[in-house]
């Protein structure tokens, strides 16, 4: 399968870097600058299209690495409170899959930073799943993350995925077995390529004020898996505060931020100026935390 | 799992019959559906469990205590009670029989279910139970049960589930459990189940998920599908028995498919006796005011599964309306998918005016008040005699699933609203 694969994005993308490479450049790059890389989530379409796409600029010009983009769904099952009254109220106000794709499209057309699209599985199936990534490369993404879809049932979008160049990133919560992670790494290592999204806590997303106490040892122990293939760990969920992001610096490589930002969006939904302001300062007081200090 | 990658495509079309005995597959799924399209979180924990049911299944012990208690707890076994009066309304020369899961200890089938996995929690150490509720009785089925086996009950249910079947919560608080009430989304039964996975990747070592229905991920539709089979098995013996044949058809409501499934499976190996399910037509199909999945939907993922789904073109999950809140759910469980897309079963709506005159009929001509969910099933054979669909002679067991008290609140403000 993996030979099959290979050659089928090769077929398509003859010549040209593939889009999940970006990906791996920004970790590449952060870790040449002695640093992990800061990834800000922002829901398409919260609290309004337009704001959620100056957000995400806002969020770009505060120093952001890449930039998760959120696609909302009616049921967002490992979603906290916060995505999901975000999810709600972008639904509210109709947003859909082609509106989400456009806000990607504009995005990439202003800057280079590596966006990963993250969303439930059943709008993409109901949009279909190639035309889905087709469309989703298009739009200037580089990886896809599905919080409801395992390897086990990865298949068809993984093959579609692939063939467009974009990465499929799993998540590793700190419950899963070794046997299983070494699994998941394998999968997760095949070009094109990502990184693995560890999960902090056992748990759905949300601020939280610290981080769980053995964050340490679990990322060790996925990265004991994930080194020999080089693949690169971010962690999220509960990630809130600059002190947060300066521990993660010191065992990972990239650090996820999505509730606190989307906290803040709501707390400035009635000035956009200050919005703007808002996201672009906490996202450098993050970005200043992301040193690996000796 | 790298095998399983090459394998799976969503097909839709079923190619094949249905094979009695031959699903789950190994990967949960019947034909296309099922699955386990859940977090990474559940992944390891839903192998444990499937392992954990399989070998309780072939632990004597386990068995014995579970029959044992299903006949002494529960009252099983449930009569099957021939209803002359109401085949008289359904059509001339037709016999009816009710299978009386109404009878079954806490007013409807549901307890043959929690009774099973709440033993399994038990086996497994796990001493915190959640459960999701829509009209309550799988609510209280549950609360029930972990009172007797001493167990932490935690019961989701939504908001406007909550106002509609105040009767059952507080009979679920009665016996011990802590309702939470689920704001989110359309405040019923799709959000309650939101609200208990969130609960279960948080809590996943320590908590044992009662799931209520034939849904959610593998291997969830096979056990409460082997779970609830003891009605069909009860009722093929004892309409042999009464009747000497095996019925021409057989009718039940569908939500998620609980009950339908435990009257069908142990008959879908006889391909003479029909399988009915009767899904919640609402306000009528065309104002989409409906919870009729099978009817109306078309596959998708949502709660673990790939199944039938009420969704919009962008993928987003519908809201539903039914009368009864026990029916109030967009998805269903997989297996029926599968015996829609063979033809192994057919699925049709009957709308709440419908559900009500069943209600009235069988409350007025044989004394016995169902739940507004079976109703449906009532109504909906009423409507085929009046349409000449059964033939003189024709021998029907209609799943009586439960008892009306719960929805008696309900029932007397639309009968009001009718007469005003």
């Amino acid at each position: 399968m993996q030979q099959s694969q290979q050659s089928e994005t090769s077929e398509r993308h003859k010549g040209e870097a593939l889009p999940a490479q970006r990906i791996g450049q920004a970790f590449a790059r952060a870790s040449r600058e002695g640093r992990c890389v800061l990834i800000p989530y922002l829901m398409c379409g919260f609290p309004s299209v337009e704001q959620s796409l100056e957000a995400i600029l806002a969020a770009i010009e505060g120093g952001a690495d890449l930039i998760e983009l959120g696609l909302p769904f009616s049921d967002p099952l490992a979603d906290g409170a916060t995505i999901q009254h975000a999810s709600h109220q972008a639904l509210e106000q109709g947003i859909n899959m082609a509106a989400c794709l456009s806000i990607a499209r504009q995005v990439a057309a202003r800057s280079s930073v590596p966006l990963i699209l993250m969303g439930y599985y059943n709008p993409l199936l109901a949009y279909g799943v190639q035309r889905f990534c087709r469309e989703a490369a298009g739009a200037g993404a580089c990886g896809l993350i599905i919080p409801d879809l395992p390897p086990e049932e990865a298949g068809p979008l993984l093959k579609a995925a692939h063939e467009e160049g974009l990465a499929l990133i799993f998540l590793v919560p700190p419950t899963t077995p070794d046997e299983r992670i070494a699994t998941i790494v394998r999968i997760a290592a095949q070009e094109p390529r990502g990184f693995i999204y560890c999960v902090s806590l056992s748990g759905v997303t949300g601020a939280r004020a610290s981080l769980p106490p053995h964050l340490q040892s679990f990322i060790a122990r996925v990265r004991r898996q994930s080194a020999p293939y080089g693949l690169p760990l971010a962690v999220g969920f509960g990630v809130s505060r600059p002190e947060h992001v300066a521990e993660i610096a010191g065992y990972a490589d990239g650090a996820v931020v999505g509730s606190a930002l989307v906290n803040l969006l709501e707390r400035h939904a009635a000035d956009r100026a200050a919005q703007r302001t808002a996201v672009r300062d906490y996202i450098r007081s993050l970005r200043e935390r992301t040193a690996r200090l000796p | 799992m790298q095998q399983h990658l090459e394998q799976q495509e969503h097909k839709t079309s079923a190619a094949e019959p249905y094979q009695h005995g031959a699903y789950p597959d190994a990967r949960g799924r019947f034909g296309p559906y099922g699955g386990r399209f859940v977090p990474e979180s559940l992944m390891p924990l839903l192998s444990e469990l499937e392992a954990a049911y399989r070998e309780a299944r072939h632990d004597p012990a386990f068995e014995e205590e579970l029959q044992e208690l299903l006949r002494s707890f529960v009252g099983r076994p449930t009569p099957l009670y021939y209803v002359p009066r109401f085949s008289q309304l359904v059509a001339p020369g037709v016999r009816v029989y009710l299978k009386r899961e109404d009878l079954a200890h806490t007013g409807a089938h549901k307890i043959n279910n929690a009774l099973g996995q709440g033993l399994l929690a038990k086996r497994m150490g796990k001493r915190r139970i959640i459960a999701e509720t829509g009209a309550g009785q799988h609510g209280v089925a549950t609360a029930t049960v972990c009172a007797m086996l001493g167990l932490d009950c935690i019961i989701y249910m939504g908001a406007e589930d909550i106002e509609r079947q105040s009767l059952n919560v507080f009979r679920m608080r009665l016996l011990g459990a802590e309702v939470r009430s689920v704001e989110s989304g359309s405040r019923t039964l799709k959000d309650a189940i939101n609200e208990a996975i969130r609960d279960w990747v948080t809590n996943v070592e320590t908590t044992f998920y009662v799931i209520g229905s034939v849904v959610g991920p593998h291997p969830y539709p096979l056990m409460v599908r082997d779970f609830q089979s003891i009605i069909g098995r009860e009722a093929r013996e004892q309409i042999l028995q009464l009747e000497g044949r095996l019925p021409d058809l057989i009718v039940a409501c569908v939500g998620g498919g609980s009950n339908a499934m435990g009257i069908f499976y142990p008959f879908a190996d006889a391909p003479e006796v029909r399988l009915l399910g009767v899904e919640a037509g609402g306000q009528g199909l065309a104002t989409g005011q409906h919870a009729a999945t099978l009817v109306a939907g078309r596959p998708g993922v949502l709660h673990g599964a790939f199944s039938y789904l009420l969704q919009n073109e962008d993928g987003q999950v519908l809201g539903t309306h039914s009368i009864s809140a026990g029916l109030d759910y967009p998805g269903v469980g997989p297996e029926h998918s599968y015996m829609k897309d063979t033809e192994r079963a057919s699925y049709v709506a009957a709308d709440d005016a419908l559900a009500l005159r069943g209600l009235q009929a069988l409350s007025q001509s044989e004394g016995i008040i169902p739940a507004l969910e079976p109703a449906h099933a009532l109504g909906h054979l009423l409507e085929m005699g009046a349409q000449g669909e059964l033939a003189p002679g024709s021998l029907v067991i209609v799943n009586l699933s439960g008892r009306g008290d719960k929805d008696m609140a309900t029932v007397a403000r639309e009968l009001a609203v009718k007469i005003s």
